[in-house]
């Protein structure tokens, strides 16, 4: 019920705008916005691949990350035991994070 | 029908509260600013000569931005133009879904839990909100043609990967020590007391993890000194191509998502509805004194406890708003991932090493 009444105010809002504001398009005004340049290229061009390194890394971490949720919860009933495993993952985890830092992957220039 | 009833209840008041606030925030950060920077601030909107210190600029804001023209540049992606404002409030209004307002309310031998959604995986709930959130913004910007949006768009994706790492590592602790994802539970169990004075609240067991989280969820709603897909100085961001209503939308994201923030960090660290020494039948004080009060008096002051945390971190994200200068970009993604990760992972084994210890 709540999706129903989250998906229904930001309709009813956009709704209430196209019934109230006026309709004047023109043709400059519909050009993106550059400062009043003409754009040169097309704005979705290559991106750096910064980008995807960091994406990647975001990947693996992330699923890393998910796995130690459950850990996380029921750790009082593992104690000992669960503390040690969950070392030698994070030193697995650590390893791969300073291999990446020494290869640079995470230097932004 | 009862059940419908209560929920549509719920619902009005958890959704009525939020949007009232990111309302008034609106207005709060900008007299906020004003205050900080010794000026005087918006006070111009008037209704019959009466200027409630600027506060009707809220109502003349929603005015404004609901009769003005809608701009679709030529170069856009229509229908994902359209969308991306809507997807990016939605997803950020679905995360009050599963914040606790309180315990349970009896009234005539009904039970009411206080919270729209009984999840047992409530934060994992509102991880998956925030994540698609930023679609919202990645596809405002990407669709818009616009190299400054393009440019917006990026860099709030790439933030938003580098911190959600730190950000969900920084909160393991918590879980650790309260044996939960519901964030109910969480907040029963930091109504427990520490050496019988202290309350055993997030802060108290977990402080470098609000103060991870507390610098990664700032760079998660993309807030100054994190707002680079923003950076209004610069490149105005992702939704540059954007007017009117739209842009009234991701406006209002904008302060529902501090809204959220903050209400998590007063559930996981500042006891979420807790008061110190309340008990479901009053106060009862370490040192023996008691206070007895009735069950509707406890469940409204737990309800205001609440609320009062909420603005305060509201108030407190506003402060750092204009208190500190935009990071360069390098430092962001330094700070995120040489600072940040590395000491969510030592506040993981640190408190895994003291609660082997202590047992």
């Amino acid at each position: 019920m709540f999706i129903f009444v989250a998906l229904l105010l930001p309709v009813v809002a956009l709704l209430a705008g196209r019934l109230l504001r006026p309709q004047m398009g023109h043709d400059t005004k519909l050009r993106p916005y550059e400062c009043g340049v003409e754009p040169e290229t097309d704005a979705r061009e290559r991106y750096s691949v910064r980008y995807y390194i960091i994406a990647i890394l975001f990947v693996i971490f992330d699923v890393e990350t998910i796995f130690l949720f459950p850990w996380a919860v029921i750790y009082d009933k593992l104690a000992l035991f669960g503390f040690i495993e969950m070392l030698v993952f994070l030193g697995i985890l650590i390893f791969g994070y300073i291999y990446v830092w020494k290869k640079g992957a995470l230097e932004w220039v | 029908m009862a059940e419908a009833g209560i929920a549509l209840i719920k619902i009005a008041v958890v959704l009525g509260f939020v949007l009232n606030l990111a309302a008034l925030l609106t207005w709060a950060e900008r007299k906020q600013s004003a205050v900080i920077q010794d000026r005087i601030g918006a006070n111009r909107a008037s209704v019959f000569g009466l200027r409630l210190f600027g506060l009707f600029h809220i109502a003349a804001d929603a005015l404004k931005m609901l009769t003005k023209e809608d701009h679709v540049p030529q170069t856009a992606e229509k229908f994902i133009h359209g969308a991306a404002p809507f997807i990016s409030f939605f997803f950020a209004l679905m995360g009050f879904a599963v914040i606790p307002f309180g315990d349970v309310l009896r009234v005539g031998g009904r039970e009411i839990p206080l919270r729209i959604l009984d999840l047992n995986i409530g934060i994992l709930f509102i991880f998956a909100a925030i994540a698609l959130e930023i679609y919202g913004s990645v596809l405002a910007g990407w669709s818009s043609g616009s190299h400054y949006a393009t440019l917006g768009g990026m860099r709030g994706s790439v933030q938003m990967f580098s911190y959600e790492i730190a950000w969900g590592v920084s909160l393991l602790g918590i879980f650790m020590v309260y044996d939960s994802l519901d964030l109910n539970r969480v907040v029963l169990r930091q109504g427990d007391l520490l050496w019988g004075v202290l309350p055993k609240w997030g802060i108290v067991t977990q402080p470098l993890g609000f103060l991870l989280f507390l610098a990664a969820g700032m760079a998660i709603t993309k807030r100054v000194p994190f707002d680079l897909p923003e950076g209004e100085s610069e490149i105005i961001g992702y939704f540059v191509e954007y007017s009117g209503m739209k842009f009234g939308l991701f406006f209002l994201t904008d302060f529902v998502l501090t809204i959220l923030i903050s209400a998590l960090l007063a559930t996981l660290f500042f006891g979420g509805y807790q008061l110190p020494y309340l008990e479901p039948d009053g106060f009862r004080f370490p040192w023996g004194a008691t206070w007895s009060l009735d069950h509707y008096t406890v469940v409204f002051l737990q309800f205001v406890a609440l609320v009062l945390k909420i603005v305060f971190f509201c108030w407190l994200l506003l402060a750092v708003r204009w208190t500190y200068p935009r990071f360069r970009y390098d430092q962001l993604m330094d700070l995120g991932w040489k600072v940040l990760f590395p000491l969510a992972v030592a506040n993981v084994i640190l408190t895994g090493l003291v609660l082997t210890l202590i047992e």
